[in-house]
């Protein structure tokens, strides 16, 4: 018996009782759908956020700096800061100051580029989707390959010495080498879980409205769309489609929370999962406001070489996701 | 009181900015409320987190979108 049987208990007796609808009509099975999914999702979103919320409480972007730099890491830096960087919160609006403050307290710029790298893509919300609507398999791959790929692209970046490609503002703003961390303040438990849990209902209402519209496109989709929909109108073919979906993704810069329940149906109606996670990589990785904001500290050719490495690691990946998938 | 709200222009900021406006009007303080989207700011300041929110030259609360309850605290505080 899965963990979930209550819910699909409660979300059978919603379509079938509380709506009187048909158990074998359409309508019936896109309530069901709708139900099932919108508390799942949410449970699993609260759930993950808190967890994630209270570990970034003990490790914030601070103390992973002073971390970094206390010692020499000969290279596992670039596995300790994708790794936190999954952790950490990501707000394009952070980058910068993260970056700058990164690299100005001495973190080598390809460890500092694969925590940039992993953050959005190895996301709370990220993760709580992909349990609801892949489960635990699907996202225990996706999260270590992420992390990978941050590792792997930050340590290319980092042989590439990019420095001199800092904008002239930047350069400046990392020169000034600043020591030592703010003082740890000393934090009683209580205190620690009630800051991660507004920050927990921060997340959630803002995906929230998110869920509701893509469980509620999943849904119809779901009831009113023949399964094997895509596999017989559209012919897949792999090679292609893995590129072709990374970059449509790019401009869409979602949202995790409204494309994945879609994506969840897509897959079931005949789209390989291979490339739908890559499109969610890209989704979530490769977002435009993130490169605008990152244009203040990097030059067009710095942008250019980041982004270019972080797409072909999600090709690449995609590649391997049909493999393992099919 | 000077109270600013430093940001990159992102919707956490503008709400932040949005519930300090609200939490003056409530405590119905006399307090110039100033929208800062300059990251140099942040960076100079040596914070890595955005938004910030800086009453009188002290920055109280760093990257983070606390509540208009916690913020009329804050500014309470302060005062």
């Amino acid at each position: 018996m899965s963990i979930w049987y209550p819910l699909e208990q409660f979300a059978d007796w919603m379509a079938f009782q509380v709506f009187s609808l048909g158990e074998t009509t359409r309508m019936g099975e896109a309530v069901r759908f709708f139900v099932y999914d919108t508390l799942k999702i949410f449970i699993l979103l609260f759930t993950i956020a808190l967890i994630m919320g209270v570990i970034n409480e003990y490790f914030p972007v601070e103390k992973v700096r002073q971390y970094l730099t206390a010692r020499r890491w000969y290279g596992a830096d670039y596995l300790i800061a994708a790794l936190f960087g999954t952790i950490t919160p990501f707000c394009s609006c952070s980058s910068v100051p993260l970056f700058i403050g990164f690299v100005r307290g001495g973190i080598p710029l390809g460890v500092t580029l694969a925590f940039l790298i992993s953050s959005p893509l190895v996301d709370t919300v990220v993760i709580a989707m992909l349990l609801g609507v892949f489960g635990a398999k699907v996202t225990l791959i996706y999260v270590i390959s992420g992390i990978l790929a941050a590792v792997v692209a930050g340590y290319l970046l980092g042989k590439m010495k990019l420095e001199k490609y800092l904008s002239p503002w930047a350069l400046k703003a990392t020169n000034t080498l600043i020591h030592g961390a703010q003082n740890q303040e000393q934090v009683r438990f209580s205190v620690r879980f009630t800051r991660a849990f507004n920050e927990t209902m921060n997340i959630v209402r803002s995906v929230g409205l998110y869920v509701f519209i893509g469980v509620g496109v999943g849904a119809v989709i779901h009831g009113f769309v023949p399964v094997d929909f895509f596999e017989t109108y559209l012919n897949v073919n792999n090679l292609i489609a893995v590129p072709v979906a990374v970059v449509v993704a790019v401009p869409l810069y979602a949202n995790a929370a409204g494309i994945l329940p879609i994506a969840q149906v897509l897959v079931d109606k005949g789209i390989p999962l291979g490339v739908v996670l890559a499109f969610m990589m890209a989704a979530v990785g490769l977002s435009i406001p993130s490169a605008i904001m990152l244009k203040k500290a990097m030059t067009g050719r710095l942008i250019a070489i980041f982004y270019g490495t972080i797409t072909a690691s999600i090709i690449i990946l995609g590649y391997v996701y049909t493999w393992i998938f099919s | 009181m000077n109270i600013q709200v430093i940001g990159t222009g992102c919707p956490t900021c503008k709400t932040l900015l949005e519930r300090t406006k609200e939490a003056v009007k409530l405590l119905g303080v006399s307090a110039e409320i100033e929208y800062i989207t300059d990251v140099e700011r942040i960076v100079a300041m040596g914070i890595m987190h955005s938004p910030v929110l800086v009453i009188d030259e002290k920055p109280v609360l760093v990257g983070s979108l606390p509540s208009i309850d916690k913020i009329k605290d804050l500014i309470q505080q302060a005062g």
